[in-house]
C-alpha cells in the first residue's frame, strides 16, 4: 500500500510533471520565474493550494456529484457530474482567497512579491488540471491527497529550476527578437527535454 | 611569415575596412595560430597563462585517445563480424576508399583502424561543417568571436554518435545543438545545457531508430549487436558476464557509440584534464559517489522482474557512455555548477540519475546523456542555494 502511494508521488512529481510534461499553468510559470525566491514562494503556494483542493474536490465528487452519489439522501439515479467543473473552480477560488488573506496578514513580503499572480492561481490550469486528472483517473481519497502533494511539488520544482536558469541567463546575450518570452519558451522546451529522462518509467 | 600575412590582412577586416563584416572569420583564423593580441598591460590579476582558447584546445586534444581507439574499435567489431559470417564489402560509397587501402583482415590493426575511420571521419567532417557554418553565421551576424568551444562540442557530439548513423541526421543534430543549445543564448559561456548533448538528445527522441536499439552499433548493414547495457537489461549479470569480461569493457572491446567504449582511453584523456585542473575533480568524484551509492542501494533492494538491479556499480562505470559523460561532459564548466560545494552535489545528482534511468526506466537502457542534461537543469538552482547558505552562514558569524 505504502509502495503504491510512493510510486504515485514519484509519478506525479517527475514522470507526469504538470509544467514540463503537460505544459499546464504556463502563464504563471513563465511570468513569475524571474527570481528564485519569488518562484519558491509561488511554488509553495501552489503546493498548499493543490494539496487542499484536490482532496476536497475528491470528497465533493464522490459524496455529491457522481452518479448515485446522493443515494445517502434518498436520491437514487441522480448524476450531477456535469457540475464538477463548476464546483472544482468554486472550491479553488475560495481556497485561494483564504490563502491570500492569510499571506497578507502573516507573510506580507511574499504577498507583495506574488502580487497579482496569487489571485491568478485561481485560474492556473495546473490547479484545475490536478482536480480534473483526479476525477478522470478515479483516485480514492488517499490517492488524491498524495496526487495533490505530488503534482503541486512537481510544478513547484519546475518553476524553481526555471527561475534558477533564468537568473543565470541574465548574463546571456540573446538576439533581440528572442528576448523575454521567446527565449523563456525555448528554455522551457529544453528543460522538458531534460525531464524526458523519466518518460517511460512504469511504476 | 604567417604573422606578417595576418598583419597585412588585418586592416581589411578592421572597422571601416572592406571586409568589416567578416572580422569574426579573420579573428578565428588568426587566434587559432596566435594568442589574442588583447593582453593586460597594467598590473595583472591573471594568475595563470591559461585562457578559454587553451582550455578548449586541451579538452579537444584529450579526446584523441578515445577517438583513435573508437575508430579502431568500430573497425574491429565490424570486420570481426564480417570475417565470422563470410560477408565481403557491401555497396556503400565508403568502400570505394576502403577497397583501395585495406584487405578487411580483422586481425590487422591498420585494417580495423581505416575501416573505422571510414565511418567516423565522415561523421566528424559533417559535424564540423554543419556546426561550424552555424557558428560562423551567428558570429558574423551578431559580432561575437568564433569560439574554440565549438571544437569541443563538435568532437564530443561526433564521439557520441553510433557509427552507422545517417549523415544528414548528424548535420541536423549538431545544428539543433549549436543553434538552440548555445547560439540563441549568445554563444559559448552563456548557455545552460551542454550543446553536444542537446543535439544528441534531440536526435535520440526524433529518430530513435537510428540512435538506439541493437542494430545501429556495428558498421555493417543489417547486423544487430546489442550494447552491453541492453544485454544486461535483458539478461542481468549472467548474460552480461557471458558476453564480455570487466576488462573487455574497461579496454573497450564491445559495441557502442564511437567514442564511449574504451574506459581506459577516456581515463587517459580525462585523467589529464583532472591533473591540469580543467575538469573539476569535485564533479567527477560526485558522479563516482552517486553511482556507487545508488548501485549499492539497488543491489541491496533486489528485484525479481528487473535484472538490472543486480549489476554492481563497478560494472556501470565501464559500460555505455558513463566514462565519456563523466570526464568530458559533466565537467563542462559552462553548464555545470560553479560553486565548489555545488559541484559535488551536481556530480552526485548526475550519478544518482544515471543509475535511476539505467535501472528503473525500461525505455532507455543508457542514461548518461539524459542524466547530464537533467543535472545541467539543476546546476543554477544548486548554485543559488549554496550561495544563499554561504550568505546566511557569514551573516550569522558577523552578528555576534
Amino acid at each position: 500500500m505504502l509502495e503504491h502511494y510512493l510510486s504515485l508521488l514519484v509519478k506525479a512529481i517527475f514522470v507526469e510533471n504538470m509544467a514540463l510534461a503537460f505544459f499546464l499553468g504556463m502563464c504563471t510559470f513563465i511570468a513569475v520565474s524571474k527570481k528564485v525566491q519569488t518562484a519558491l514562494g509561488l511554488g509553495i503556494a501552489v503546493i498548499v493550494v493543490q494539496t487542499i483542493t484536490v482532496p476536497v474536490n475528491n470528497l465533493i465528487l464522490t459524496g455529491l456529484l457522481k452518479e448515485d452519489a446522493l443515494a445517502w439522501a434518498g436520491l437514487e439515479g441522480v448524476d450531477l457530474s456535469f457540475l464538477s467543473l463548476l464546483s472544482f473552480i468554486g472550491v479553488i477560488a475560495a481556497l485561494v482567497q483564504i490563502l491570500e488573506m492569510f499571506l497578507d496578514k502573516y507573510v506580507p513580503a511574499l504577498y507583495n512579491a506574488l502580487g497579482v499572480f496569487l489571485p491568478l492561481i485561481t485560474v492556473n490550469c495546473a490547479i484545475l488540471g490536478g482536480s480534473l486528472f483526479m476525477a478522470e483517473r478515479d483516485y480514492t481519497f488517499g490517492e488524491s491527497v498524495v496526487y495533490g502533494v505530488g503534482s503541486g511539488a512537481g510544478w513547484a520544482l519546475a518553476i524553481v529550476v526555471l527561475a534558477g536558469i533564468r537568473e543565470k541567463m541574465k548574463y546571456s546575450d540573446v538576439p533581440s527578437g528572442l528576448r523575454g518570452l521567446g527565449i523563456t519558451f525555448i528554455t522551457v522546451g529544453l528543460m522538458s527535454l531534460g525531464f524526458m529522462s523519466f518518460s517511460g518509467i512504469q511504476l | 611569415m604567417l604573422r606578417d600575412f595576418f598583419d597585412k590582412l588585418e586592416p581589411h577586416f578592421e572597422k571601416g575596412g572592406k571586409y568589416e563584416k567578416y572580422y569574426a572569420l579573420y579573428e578565428m583564423v588568426d587566434t587559432f595560430f596566435y594568442s589574442p593580441p588583447s593582453v593586460t598591460h597594467a598590473a595583472s590579476h591573471v594568475r595563470d597563462g591559461i585562457d578559454l582558447k587553451r582550455i578548449m584546445i586541451t579538452v579537444w586534444l584529450c579526446t584523441f585517445p578515445a577517438m583513435f581507439f573508437g575508430m579502431y574499435n568500430v573497425g574491429a567489431q565490424a570486420l570481426g563480424y564480417m570475417a565470422e559470417n563470410g560477408i565481403t564489402a557491401t555497396g556503400d560509397w565508403r568502400f570505394f576508399f576502403t577497397d583501395l587501402l585495406i584487405a578487411y583482415n580483422p586481425d590487422s590493426i591498420w585494417d580495423c583502424f581505416i575501416y573505422g575511420a571510414a565511418y567516423f571521419i565522415p561523421i566528424y567532417a559533417v559535424t564540423m561543417i554543419a556546426g561550424g557554418l552555424w557558428e560562423v553565421l551567428f558570429a558574423v551576424k551578431r559580432g561575437h568571436e568564433v569560439n574554440e568551444g565549438f571544437f569541443v562540442t563538435s568532437v564530443l557530439f561526433a564521439l557520441t554518435c553510433p557509427p552507422s548513423i545517417p549523415l544528414w541526421q548528424v548535420a541536423l543534430g549538431i545544428s539543433f545543438g549549436v543553434v538552440l543549445g548555445k547560439e540563441v543564448f549568445g554563444g559559448t559561456g552563456k548557455n545552460f545545457l551542454n550543446p553536444a548533448l542537446t543535439g544528441r538528445a534531440f536526435l535520440f527522441f526524433a529518430y530513435p531508430a537510428s540512435m538506439s536499439g541493437d542494430s545501429v552499433w556495428t558498421a555493417v548493414d543489417g547486423f544487430s549487436g546489442a550494447t552491453a547495457l541492453s544485454v544486461a537489461a535483458n539478461g542481468g549479470m549472467e548474460a552480461l558476464q557471458g558476453s564480455l569480461t570487466w576488462f573487455d569493457a574497461f579496454f573497450g572491446n564491445m559495441q557502442g557509440s564511437v567514442g564511449e567504449t574504451s574506459s581506459l582511453a577516456l581515463l587517459i584523456g580525462g585523467g589529464f584534464l583532472l591533473i591540469t585542473g580543467i575538469a573539476s575533480w569535485r564533479i567527477v568524484l560526485g558522479v563516482f559517489l552517486g553511482t556507487a551509492v545508488m548501485g549499492l542501494v539497488f543491489n541491496a533492494a533486489g528485484s525479481d522482474t528487473n535484472p538490472m538491479f543486480e549489476i554492481p556499480f563497478y560494472w556501470h562505470y565501464v559500460l555505455g557512455g558513463w566514462a565519456l559523460g563523466t570526464f568530458f561532459m559533466a565537467t563542462d564548466p559552462v553548464s555545470a555548477s560553479m560553486t565548489n560545494k555545488g559541484k559535488v552535489v551536481f556530480g552526485i545528482l548526475i550519478g544518482v540519475m544515471v543509475m535511476l534511468i539505467r535501472v528503473v526506466n525500461p525505455a532507455f537502457p543508457e542514461g548518461m546523456m539524459l542524466a547530464i542534461l537533467f543535472g545541467n537543469l539543476f546546476a543554477p538552482t544548486i548554485d543559488h542555494f549554496v550561495i544563499q547558505a554561504n550568505i546566511k552562514r557569514r551573516l550569522a558569524r558577523n552578528v555576534q
